[in-house]
């Protein structure tokens, strides 16, 4: 219980609270380091994403780089990139980039193929160009799925900012570290609650946001629930008349 | 490369200690999600909250959870139990879902097939389920092992000896090759254990090589059938 005072007594601390190294210039570090990178990574990662989607090339390519970019460790990556540029932020900027472009990148391209072709094919049909398909047809049906990278990608950002603190004297994981060297326990432990708490708040935002980006039209027709309605006893006409169906409550 | 050959020792022992961490979390997760998917797939209730239970749990990041948990399971922080305990949390948050989405995959009528020629709840789960379950898990476990390979490295910023001691010793003395090196032996480890998966999942389940074009053999289509 020592330790739960301890760690109440340092997040209370007014001293924790200003200065330099006080909890809220720290905490600006880390969002502000997280909005640059998702930023530089959005700006390379969703132009070729949506272009994957559209014209559905380059699909292999991306999912195989993407699969072996989250084996690299995190870890390994960053302190590579240390040594090569030396002690500072620039390191975790450039790494954390690179390791925030597949998840979105992903979002972008599954966020269009997901898309029933029929739909794209009555764009077309109606006489869209390919333009107007991408930004009236694709963009807002795909935009819950990019989102959805967009949540990943800065879950993993904000986790590997705090191990970034390994190479740079920066963000809140300068807590944990130094808390860890100096076997303070309530630095190290407040440290870490301030770190959880910033990773759960973005998540929560992100599955809200997530939820109300979906097109009024397209949430009418989705089940909310594989679970839901009933398991047994389904009419035995309904198979064939399903697919029907559910194309109307789609529209 | 000369770095590499000098230290083919410390190479393996670190290996070694990778895998006294990634290995028992890699099965305790699945063991862990079997009972916690299954309640998530089979009532509404239990599925909204242990989904967002789980949700919640891998949002936590890494690195303050190994600092965290040894002050609510009382491990010391640098000890391996710490970080098996902290792996396999994350395994199972990973797992959980895999698991209630691979059991909702089956195809009811088969369910009520097994419950018509008399197989009870327990034997059809075992029997039945979990069999036509096994490719999704299979593809969910691969994901759990190579993650958890990754994720292992991170404990040795705290002090726990993994294959992640080559970064960080390599970083505080400046050799790049130990960086490197530790890097592809962590890729080659997870494409081991990937690899073992994939031949352990051959061996269980013989059925999905013949019928490969089939669809509940791929989780891709099964996903589909599940979102749609």
């Amino acid at each position: 219980m020592s330790f739960l005072t301890e760690t109440l007594a340092w997040l209370v601390d007014p001293a924790n609270w200003v200065g330099a190294g006080g909890i809220p210039t720290r905490l600006a570090q880390h969002l502000l380091f997280t909005l640059v990178t998702l930023l530089v990574a959005a700006l390379i990662a969703v132009p070729i994403g949506f272009l994957i989607g559209h014209t559905g090339r380059g699909r292999g390519l991306a999912v195989a780089l993407s699969g072996a970019f989250r084996a690299i460790p995190t870890l390994g990556l960053l302190t590579l990139v240390g040594l090569w540029v030396g002690i500072g932020l620039n390191a975790p900027y450039v790494a954390l980039t690179v390791l925030a472009i597949p998840p979105i990148l992903a979002g972008a391209y599954t966020g269009f193929e997901a898309i029933d072709r029929k739909i794209i094919d009555a764009a077309r049909a109606v006489g869209m160009s390919e333009a107007q398909i991408v930004q009236k047809v694709e963009l807002p049906l795909g935009l819950p799925l990019l989102i959805g990278g967009f949540r990943s990608a800065t879950l993993q950002v904000v986790a590997t900012a705090t191990l970034a603190a390994y190479i740079a004297d920066f963000g809140l994981g300068r807590y944990l570290f130094e808390g860890l060297r100096i076997r303070d326990y309530g630095e190290m432990l407040g440290g870490s609650i301030l770190v959880i708490l910033l990773a759960i708040v973005s998540e929560g935002v992100f599955a809200l946001v997530q939820k109300l980006v979906v097109p009024r039209g397209v949430t009418a027709g989705l089940p909310t629930d594989i679970r839901d309605g009933s398991s047994r006893s389904r009419p035995v006409m309904e198979p064939t008349i399903k697919e029907g169906n559910s194309h109307v409550h789609s529209k | 490369m000369t770095w590499v050959w000098s230290n083919l020792d410390l190479i393996w022992d670190r290996t070694f200690d990778h895998l006294i961490l990634s290995v028992p979390s890699i099965i305790l997760s699945f063991i862990i999600a079997l009972p916690f998917g299954w309640l998530a797939h089979r009532y509404r209730a239990s599925r909204a909250v242990i989904l967002t239970t789980v949700g919640l749990l891998y949002a936590i990041p890494s690195l303050p959870l190994f600092i965290v948990l040894p002050f609510i399971v009382g491990t010391s922080i640098r000890s391996p139990l710490n970080l098996i305990i902290a792996l396999t949390l994350y395994g199972v948050a990973l797992m959980v879902r895999v698991v209630a989405d691979g059991l909702g995959s089956v195809d009811r009528d088969v369910q009520q097939s097994a419950t018509a020629v008399g197989f009870s709840g327990w034997t059809s789960f075992w029997q039945v389920e979990l069999p036509l379950a096994g490719p999704v898990l299979l593809a969910g476990l691969r994901v759990v092992a190579v993650s958890t390979v990754s994720l292992a490295t991170v404990g040795a910023v705290i002090g726990a000896p993994s294959l992640g001691s080559l970064f960080t010793d390599g970083f505080q003395r400046g050799i790049q090759a130990e960086i490197i090196a530790g890097t592809l032996a962590t890729v080659l480890l997870a494409l081991a254990l990937d690899a073992i998966l994939v031949l352990i999942g051959r061996v269980l389940m013989p059925w999905t090589r013949r019928s490969a074009v089939g669809g509940a053999s791929r989780p891709g289509a099964v996903a589909r059938e599940v979102s749609t």
